[in-house]
């Protein structure tokens, strides 16, 4: 049993979600910043029709392509949500929604399409909704860390013009830095990381490797460069356990154990943070009532 | 008689629908220090960013020493309004006022130590060095805004445009950032400043701007800021607002 869980294709999948682990924990960063969490899920949601449209065209599970089918499909819901709650008085958020909701529709009824297609039943397509890492192969595992790294290196490279750009938009066009560009960087890096993660974590909980470790880090920091470090860490941890926990049953699906395991991370930082964790207040504040009985008995003895 | 550092040329803008800016058109002198007063809804922050290129103007151009916005973005240093940021971000004082230098140190580069010495010396001359290592979510207004006057102050830029730097801030602060503002002034720097407090317009500036939604008056202050004008640009309301002029 030992040997099946430590075959080299479970360590290297492991290794690829390890390393999406660090590029989403990253990029949530910037996303919780940006005060975006909703527009990952929608953008995740928004990638599955281009997976099964692209697979219906080609005819085969060729990850590239499907990879790029996603970015398109996201992309699109991008713009349609920018497109919607700029030209109509709906608001960005009930933008995201419908998108969301209409995109992922879509996907699940092109994937009924697909299924019934020959062929289709051994697509292996059902593993984009709740992630399949076990199904991935070497070079699946190869365009997904590559991909992940040129992520990892846009955000690390750009640190500080991240930090301006997510601290003081205004500052920095002042600055000279074009925020336009930002913009569509931030939506590039945002929709490469999802779309890479998608086979292996799925559509539908793809956001919460985006959002719970940037949440987080939240609890263990003060500073932006660290939330990076931190958050990524925990991206790292939450893919590389649980990919290891799913490959042991077949069958068992990747996405939900990671989130699981980022979920465990996220209470673990909630309660005994050093930041605003509830442990830490709870001390303070017996420590303030102390401190006032103590001031209070002084006063009387006075 | 120099050539205006700012020129206005039939400038307006909307938000949506609404014409929240018509015909602008004025001149700015070099090294002034003028305050753009006018009621609430009067314009006075999307004159400010729309000069900026921060908001898209309908009609009308915008010249810096003679030349466009983009060629002289480096010559203006812009103080948005405290409320514009979020102040829970993870960071420090001195970080913050460091971004002033991030033109300075090069895009993709890493600010120097003399970069983030330049940095505390500013936070310094406003009287915050001992707040350099503060979470910036654990300053108080009047400390924020210092933090970014002081950010301003790095840019070293010729012309600054400032967004209410007095709104909500104690009286210390007021003190040390008209201080400041008049040392900028000494030195040949041009200042424009959206202003809200019309009993210390005297004290504080040599020019006036006017704004309700177009251009009421502008001028000296000595000159422009009289009772006649102040009515025209708030209306009746003045006689509740500012009893003491």
């Amino acid at each position: 049993m030992w040997s099946l869980l430590f075959n080299t294709n479970t360590g290297w999948v492991i290794m690829s979600t390890t390393i999406l682990g660090i590029a989403s924990g990253a990029i949530g960063c910037l996303a919780y910043w940006k005060r975006q969490n909703l527009m990952s899920d929608a953008l995740s949601h928004a990638a599955l029709p281009g997976v099964v449209i692209t697979f219906l065209i080609v005819q085969e599970k060729n990850l590239l392509l499907l990879i790029i089918g996603a970015g398109i499909s996201a992309f699109l819901g991008a713009m349609l949500i920018q497109w919607i709650s700029n030209a109509s008085r709906i608001s960005e958020d009930a933008a995201m929604g419908m998108v969301l909701a209409i995109f992922y529709g879509l996907g699940i009824m092109l994937l009924t399409v697909a299924n019934r297609s020959a062929g289709g039943n051994q697509s292996g397509l059902d593993s984009f909704i709740f992630g399949q890492a076990a199904a991935m192969v070497k070079s699946d595992v190869r365009i997904m860390s590559i991909l992940a790294i040129v992520v990892i290196f846009i955000i690390v490279i750009g640190f500080k013009e991240w930090k301006l750009y997510l601290f003081d938009r205004h500052f920095a066009n002042g600055l000279g830095l074009p925020i336009g560009f930002m913009n569509g960087l931030y939506t590039l890096v945002l929709v490469m990381t999802i779309v890479i993660g998608i086979q292996a974590v799925g559509v539908i909980l793809m956001a919460a490797m985006l959002i719970i470790p940037a949440v987080s880090s939240r609890y263990w920091t003060k500073s932006f460069r660290n939330m990076l470090i931190i958050s990524s860490s925990f991206g790292a941890i939450s893919g590389a356990v649980g990919t290891f926990i799913s490959s042991k049953g077949s069958g068992w699906p990747t996405g939900p154990f990671i989130v699981v395991i980022a979920a465990g991370i996220f209470i673990l930082s909630l309660t005994l943070g050093k930041e605003k964790g509830l442990l830490i207040k709870f001390l303070n504040k017996q420590q303030q009532k102390k401190q006032q009985t103590l001031r209070t008995e002084i006063r009387e003895v006075k | 008689m120099s050539s205006p550092v700012i020129s206005v040329n039939n400038l307006s803008a909307a938000y949506q629908k609404n014409t929240v800016l018509r015909n602008v058109n004025f001149e700015i002198t070099p090294g002034s220090l003028t305050a753009i007063v006018g009621p609430n809804g009067a314009g006075k922050s999307t004159l400010i960013k729309t000069m900026l290129n921060l908001h898209p103007s309908l009609t009308g151009e915008v010249q810096y020493f003679g030349l466009p916005f983009k060629k002289v973005k480096k010559r203006i240093g812009y103080v948005p309004q405290r409320g514009s940021v979020d102040w829970d971000f993870p960071t420090d004082a001195l970080d913050v006022v460091t971004m002033g230098l991030y033109g300075e140190v090069g895009w993709l580069k890493r600010p120097s130590k003399s970069h983030k010495k330049q940095a505390f010396e500013a936070l310094e001359k406003m009287g915050m060095g001992d707040y350099a290592n503060r979470q910036i979510s654990q300053l108080s207004g009047g400390q924020q805004q210092r933090v970014f006057l002081a950010r301003a102050l790095v840019q070293n830029a010729d012309l600054y445009f400032m967004d209410e730097p007095l709104a909500g801030v104690d009286a210390a602060t007021e003190i040390a950032i008209m201080e400041t503002l008049k040392k900028l002034n000494a030195i040949g720097k041009t200042v424009l400043v959206v202003h809200h407090d019309l009993q210390t317009v005297e004290d504080y500036f040599d020019h006036v701007l006017f704004l309700n939604k177009t251009i009421i008056n502008h001028g000296k202050t000595e000159k422009v800021f009289t009772k006649d004008n102040i009515t025209r640009a708030y209306g009746g309301n003045i006689r509740i607002l500012g009893g003491g002029i």
